[in-house]
């Protein structure tokens, strides 16, 4: 990838609160993704991690600072970031096929939304890159939640994103499948910029090259100095940082926030 | 059989051949915006829709009777007053996500308050209980006709637009993302329930019109694994419980909304546990 081009993501002087007058839920935050990185955002529950996912899709205006994605407003460059939800945020029962829902990344601007041929293979061969082949004619509701996820991030990647932002993947991945899952992660960061977000346990890949901590206030380590003081300072109590082979799990031991 | 036919061909049985015609007419209304209304959970925003009809209803035949306003009918106050209880709660959700189910009830009760108000100070005889519990003796040709037009401003939309209906119906943020006019979307949903829910009045009327709304939809997504196999289902439970209920009604001289909604819901409890066990995949 060429570095060229302005920043995927370029946060400045970020405030933001969702009532004028009550604290800030983000405050003063700065960081910069350049294209070519890849990164974790963790954080205590509360600390901002879904109002900066927010903010950084132009679901939440700022009150002040700014928030550019490719060099301009999240709303201008909302087409080219792939988003996967939490699972649970959707209606359990819905009725639709699993391709259906892949092909919901193929959708277009406006109401005429038919779908071409060149759109049904897009979306096969991304269900296919998150290992869910065989499923598609399969009813959405009947999966596992590891595998409405993994559909949901082919939904993303069936509109061919340069950035893809994921809500919590490692929340459900189904016991057996997480070596599988983390190298298809990485696989993807070979090709486009993938942020992560993850609550009480941030995990934190060896090819991530930035871990943003987000707790008010945003701070920003490389895995190589994201330490255990780090990870305390973020989480306000005593966190155990366990490095894998592959990646590096960060437990909450504390019960209580200290703040 | 064929004596049942003869008879339901009696003049003096115009009204039971009206109600049966608008419930065949209203079937796909019902199948496409109630599974609509299932799907995007919105029942309770429908219900407060259908009990603000009667706010306009009250209204209108307030201005008809002492303003001397002859074209503000009962019909066009039903219609103003859902559709505006709709949009109303629907703009609260779009900005206010928080505190819609309080929107909702407030909405519904004072939709219904109003009504009851106008209709007490209205003077001659108004036959508010034909709006709460339906009167298919209410059902006329203006009935039928606004019917087929219903039909066609739902059908042709959920057609054209169905990818669209879909992928905003399964994630409105995601789609919001995709670019796709969610608000719209949704508003235009809201309309068109509003107009459904005063179709229906006169056949179950106010108070039991959200069981006819969702029950067919809720039970066809029991079965299904499309939405658009949802809709399709529901058109047809909405057929055989609109017609069964009425013929229903008419042989044992019961009223046609409670026998339609206890058939619908009979259903829709079969198909809560059948429905785990027809497979989906």
């Amino acid at each position: 990838m060429s570095c060229s081009c302005p920043p995927v993501i370029q946060v400045k002087d970020l405030t933001f609160s969702y009532r004028k007058g009550d604290a800030p839920t983000l405050e003063n935050v700065n960081f910069t993704v350049k294209c070519g990185e890849s990164g974790c955002i963790v954080g205590p529950n509360g600390g901002g991690k879904s109002t900066l996912l927010k903010l950084m899709l132009g679901l939440l205006v700022p009150d002040s600072g700014s928030v550019s994605i490719f060099g301009v407003s999240p709303a201008a460059a909302s087409r080219r970031i792939g988003y996967m939800p939490q699972y649970h945020q959707l209606d359990a029962s819905f009725p639709a096929t699993v391709l259906e829902v892949a092909l919901m990344g193929r959708a277009r601007r406006g109401l005429f939304g038919r779908y071409s041929s060149d759109d049904c293979d897009k979306a096969v061969s991304a269900l296919k890159e998150m290992g869910c082949s065989g499923l598609e004619k399969r009813s959405f509701s009947t999966l596992s939640g590891g595998q409405r996820q993994r559909v949901l991030i082919a939904r993303a990647l069936a509109s061919e994103p340069e950035l893809l932002l994921l809500d919590e993947p490692t929340a459900n991945i189904d016991p057996g499948a997480e070596e599988q899952f983390y190298s298809t992660l990485e696989e993807l960061k070979s090709r486009m910029t993938v942020l992560t977000v993850s609550h009480d346990l941030g995990f934190v890949s060896r090819g991530t090259d930035h871990i943003i901590c987000v707790n008010r206030n945003v701070s920003v380590h490389t895995s190589e100095d994201f330490t255990s003081e780090a990870a305390d300072a973020v989480y306000h109590h005593k966190v155990n940082l366990i490095r894998h082979e592959h990646s590096c799990f960060c437990h909450c031991s504390g019960k209580k926030q200290a703040k | 059989m064929s004596s049942f036919i003869n008879e339901l061909f009696k003049p003096e049985l115009a009204f039971l051949r009206n109600a049966i015609l608008l419930g065949l007419l209203a079937g796909p209304v019902l199948g496409v915006i109630g599974s609509m209304v299932v799907t995007r959970r919105i029942s309770s925003l429908a219900g407060a829709s259908a009990h603000t009809a009667l706010g306009g209803v009250g209204i209108a035949l307030f201005l008809q009777r002492v303003a001397g306003l002859s074209w503000c009918s009962g019909s066009l106050g039903a219609v103003a007053g859902a559709v505006f209880a709709a949009l109303l709660v629907g703009i609260v959700s779009i900005y206010a996500r928080e505190r819609e189910d309080t929107v909702i009830a407030v909405v519904w009760a004072l939709g219904m308050a109003v009504g009851l108000l106008f209709l007490d100070r209205t003077p001659g005889y108004v036959d508010w209980q034909g709006y709460l519990f339906g009167n298919i003796l209410l059902i006329s040709r203006e009935s039928i006709i606004m019917t087929i037009v219903l039909d066609v401003l739902v059908l042709v939309p959920a057609v054209i637009f169905y990818n669209s209906v879909l992928a905003t119906t399964f994630d409105p943020v995601f789609s919001h993302l995709r670019g796709l006019p969610v608000n719209l979307i949704y508003l235009l949903l809201l309309v068109l329930t509003a107009l459904t829910i005063v179709l229906l009045i006169n056949i179950v009327g106010i108070i039991l019109v959200i069981a006819l709304l969702t029950l067919p939809a809720a039970s066809a997504g029991s079965w299904t694994k499309h939405l658009w196999s949802m809709m399709l289902g529901a058109t047809v439970l909405s057929w055989i419980f609109i017609v069964g209920g009425l013929l229903a009604s008419y042989y044992t001289d019961l009223p046609a909304g409670p026998v339609i909604v206890v058939i619908a819901s009979a259903v829709y409890l079969v198909s809560l546990c059948t429905g785990k066990f027809i497979k989906k995949d």
